[in-house]
């Protein structure tokens, strides 16, 4: 990152700020941060760490490479950069890291940050041409939605060839001379990725939708004398129950178990998985829903569609998913979300009426 | 696994593709191969409008409207009428797959 002058070091040192002092940033190769196991794990845990959790950018060394030693790109991602020098820990290797504002690879080529303009630039800043002999810089492979490899070429003569997919694969793909097998090429989205990333986006989740559950507590309180405390927690708690289970059918149970629920759709995936699971509350009826197939019908028909939801939403986490596809499934969703949701709020007025004997 | 049939923007002008095999490389999902010297869809189905082939074909022989496949971006658009930005950009969680 490139310091104002105004927070530069001590002219006396400037070993560790990355700058120079006049201003400039220092562009001498320096070895690749240290690996940061606390880091790693806090930047998955709060979106604050995660958005500070960088390298500056610039050219950095693994070990001591010389001029025919290879070069690799990557991202500014702080955790993208500890994986790659976790797998090349012992090799000799360049790495250029590119300004994607802390964001990873995939996303960044996305957004167009990491891109053909940056790389340039990069490439340019860092003279990497006089730091070594060959012309040829290696991206990972989900850098290519943001880089126009002949575009680099005419603008800097280096070749832009892609690496494999995942960091992991590195090693084998630089000792095997820059070859990657269609495995390395292939983005996968196994049980255990699932697994993870549905566990990040529970809680949020949970969190999103805990004033849908405190507005069910406050509508079940209302009484002819006011809001009442007993009722409201005692019609409401088998509600909010069904609730939290919808959540977890939506953003968990749904994700997992995506190649085994029919359909392609997100959204009808997350609806039939919803429906059949928030069934059995149907036999709660009695004793939870007042005895009142209304309000059940409402519960139900509301639930359903929050699972539905969920599971669409999670067409963003998904490496298989295109943008044609999600605005295909939106325009079928969001008139039935919405249609729902009202048919779902008349019965629980129809049912709230009845309870207080107006109807 | 496989996302809806037959939605992909994904085509391919032959006449244009000189066979340089660019895009092949960069597919993240195989839909490209080679026949007759030439690119070829094989799977659009797979394809996830990346863009990816479009930006590395130095022959504009690719075209693609691409984007990321997140309803998530795409209700925030609805919601605020602008360009689709997923909670993951605005401060999200993400660490791989999503952005
Ligand atoms: S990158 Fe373009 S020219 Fe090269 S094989 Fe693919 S479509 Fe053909
Ligand atoms: S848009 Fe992406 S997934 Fe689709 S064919 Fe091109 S590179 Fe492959």
């Amino acid at each position: 990152m490139t310091s104002s002058p105004s927070d530069c070091c001590d002219p006396a040192d400037n070993s560790n700020c990355g700058c120079c002092c006049d201003g400039v940033p220092d562009q001498t190769p320096k070895p690749l941060p240290p690996l940061n196991r606390r880091g790693d794990v806090l930047c998955r845990l709060s979106n604050k760490f995660r958005m500070n959790y960088v390298v500056a950018p610039g050219l950095y060394t693994i070990g001591n490479p010389a001029q025919e030693s290879p070069v690799l790109v990557t991202a500014n991602y702080r955790l993208t950069c500890n994986h790659l020098r976790k797998e090349l820990e012992g090799g000799n290797i360049w790495i250029l890291v590119l300004d994607t504002k802390g964001i990873n690879v995939w996303c960044a080529a996305g957004k167009g940050s990491f891109g053909t303009k940056e790389l340039i630039n990069r490439i340019t800043v860092s003279g990497l041409d006089s730091v070594v002999k060959h012309r040829t810089i290696i991206l990972p492979q989900l850098g290519a939605p943001g880089v126009a490899a002949h575009q680099v070429k005419k603008a800097t003569g280096f070749s832009v060839i892609y690496g494999p997919v995942q960091a992991r694969d590195i090693k084998v793909y630089l000792a095997g001379g820059n070859t990657a097998t269609e495995a390395m090429r292939t983005v996968t989205f196994t049980f255990k990725e699932r697994l993870v990333l549905t566990f990040m986006e529970l809680l949020p989740a949970l969190k999103k939708y805990l004033w849908i559950l405190l507005g069910i507590v406050v509508v079940m309180g209302i009484q002819r004398t006011g809001i009442l405390y007993k009722p409201s927690i005692f019609h409401s708690w088998p509600i909010v129950v069904v609730g939290f289970w919808a959540i977890i059918i939506g953003t968990f149970l749904a994700p997992i178990l995506l190649p085994v629920i029919p359909f392609r759709s997100f959204a009808l995936k997350g609806a039939l998985l919803g429906a059949v699971l928030l069934a059995p509350f149907f036999y709660l009826i009695n004793r939870a829903f007042c005895g009142s197939i209304i309000l059940a019908t409402a519960v139900f028909v509301f639930f359903t569609t929050l699972s539905s939801y969920c599971a669409l939403n999670f067409t963003g986490c998904t490496p298989f998913t295109n943008i044609s596809g999600v605005k295909k499934e939106m325009r079928i969703a969001v008139p039935s979300y919405l249609s729902a949701c009202g048919i779902s709020a008349i019965l629980l007025v129809i049912f709230k009426l009845q309870e207080l004997g107006i109807l | 696994m496989k996302y809806l049939k037959n939605v992909a923007t994904v085509k391919l002008d032959r006449e244009k593709c000189t066979g340089c095999r660019k895009c092949l490389e960069v597919c993240p999902r195989q839909v490209l191969v080679m026949r007759e010297y030439k690119a070829a869809i094989v799977d659009l189905d797979a394809c996830i409008e990346c863009g990816a082939c479009r930006q590395n074909c130095a022959f504009d022989a690719i075209t693609v409207k691409s984007g990321v496949g997140c309803a998530q971006a795409l209700f925030n658009a609805l919601l605020t009428g602008g360009e689709p930005v997923c909670d993951c950009e605005k401060g999200g969680k993400k660490s791989s797959g999503c952005c």
